[in-house]
């Protein structure tokens, strides 16, 4: 597997890209956040490049870290057949400073991807023209993918009923408990009966 | 009820003899004309597909009409995993159906939210809207879907609303305790792993013991 789509970009861009590796062929380039559009810019618009396929963008939390969030973006060249991997570090403790420049006006279809990437890890895009949660409810409160959200929480849109209004426990059914009643037949079979 | 010895003994009140006929009566006609709205959702929906067609044919319980308007129809599946962001409208599409009406959970997300136990599934439709019948299984066979069925239509006929569960063909209450558990809280992982490491040390040990 040749080098040739890291080796532009570090011809092109030198210290700006930060490291780069190519386990089992994939290239992969860690970029410095404030050169992401350009950079961006310039894989699509390289004729030898041509990145014209936005395969996907997502962020991934590292609460260890510093700079905290990554963000890792996958492009695909159709005319070309190559594919390369880029991240970005961007991000404090308290998500400050987690901002990248939208890349909309490079491919029109990293629109939702952004939006996605926002929703649920807290990525901010500058320059994105819509960015509203995608997958999340506008009610939503913090970002689900973070690790400092808690793993148990849950913002249930319909209040939840009450054993009150229930008239009945309403608990998880725990799975193939014994009071489920009998296989197949009627008797018993419905909970709460002494049959 | 719907006994016609039980109810040729009744005596004195001519009124509850008749109240319970109509009851019977009413239950015994709708128990046969569910008209289902299905909430599909999820991969259960394979299932779904395979219980109403030929093979299954869930004809033959007069309950395969589907009606995609809530008003016309009285049976709501719940076919899938429930997000907290369907919730209003699973609650609203219940509360448009006219009553009598009654719930049937397909698959254990639907009962329970199943092993998604994160910030976007609801934990359980019951949670939100009462249910009927509950059909564990991901995805539950259509026999145990069916079984399900006519523990409704039996409720029905009886005029009862407390919920059922169907019970999974092979009994694993045996070493129920070996089942993972859900919630994370339920039970310490360290004892659930040493437990299993026991139980499966002893296993080979009667393997050896009787090959020898």
């Amino acid at each position: 597997m040749s080098h040739y789509v890291l080796d532009r970009l570090k011809e092109r861009f030198g210290t700006a890209i930060l490291e780069t590796h190519s386990n089992f062929g994939d290239d992969t380039a860690t970029i410095e956040p404030t050169q992401w559009k350009t950079v961006c810019a310039f894989l699509r618009r390289d004729p030898g490049l041509d990145f014209d396929l936005p395969v996907d963008l997502c962020a991934v939390d590292y609460p260890n870290r510093k700079p905290r969030m990554e963000v890792v973006m996958h492009l695909y060249s159709v005319s070309k057949g190559h594919r390369v991997r880029l991240k970005a570090r961007v991000g404090d403790e308290e998500m400050e400073g987690a901002e990248l420049d939208s890349v909309t006006s490079i491919w029109p279809g990293m629109n939702w991807l952004e939006r996605e990437t926002w929703d649920m890890s807290g990525v901010r895009f500058r320059g994105h023209p819509d960015l509203r949660r995608i997958l999340m409810y506008p009610e939503f409160e913090g970002h689900p993918l973070q690790k400092t959200y808690p793993a148990d929480r849950t913002q249930p849109l319909v209040p939840y009923r009450t054993e009150d209004e229930a008239g009945m426990p309403i608990h998880k059914l725990e799975p193939f408990g014994p009071e489920e009643g009998m296989p197949f037949g009627r008797a018993g079979s419905i909970r709460g009966e002494d049959n | 009820m719907g006994d016609v010895t039980r109810s040729l003994t009744l005596e004195g009140s001519e009124q509850g003899f008749a109240t319970t006929r109509v009851d019977d009566l009413l239950g015994w006609a709708r128990k046969y004309s569910l008209f289902a709205y299905p909430f599909v959702t999820a991969c259960c929906g394979m299932e779904f597909m395979a219980l109403t067609s030929p093979r299954f044919d869930l004809a033959r319980f007069g309950a395969e009409a589907p009606r995609f308007s809530p008003r016309q129809s009285d049976l709501l599946w719940v076919v899938g995993t429930i997000s907290q962001r369907q919730g209003p409208v699973l609650k609203r599409i219940y509360e448009q159906m006219m009553a009598p009406k009654w719930v049937f959970a397909f698959g254990t997300c639907a009962s329970t939210g199943g092993f998604y136990d994160n910030y976007t599934t609801v934990p359980g439709i019951d949670k939100i809207i009462p249910v009927d019948v509950y059909v564990p299984g991901c995805p539950p066979r259509p026999e145990a879907v069916l079984d399900g069925l006519m523990l409704l239509q039996d409720k029905i006929a009886r005029n009862e609303r407390r919920p059922g569960v169907v019970k999974p063909r092979v009994d694993p209450v045996e070493g129920a305790e070996k089942l993972v558990q859900l919630r994370r809280s339920a039970a310490d992982p360290r004892q659930l792993v040493s437990a299993l490491k026991e139980e499966q040390r002893r296993s080979e040990g009667a393997a050896i013991g009787g090959s020898r």
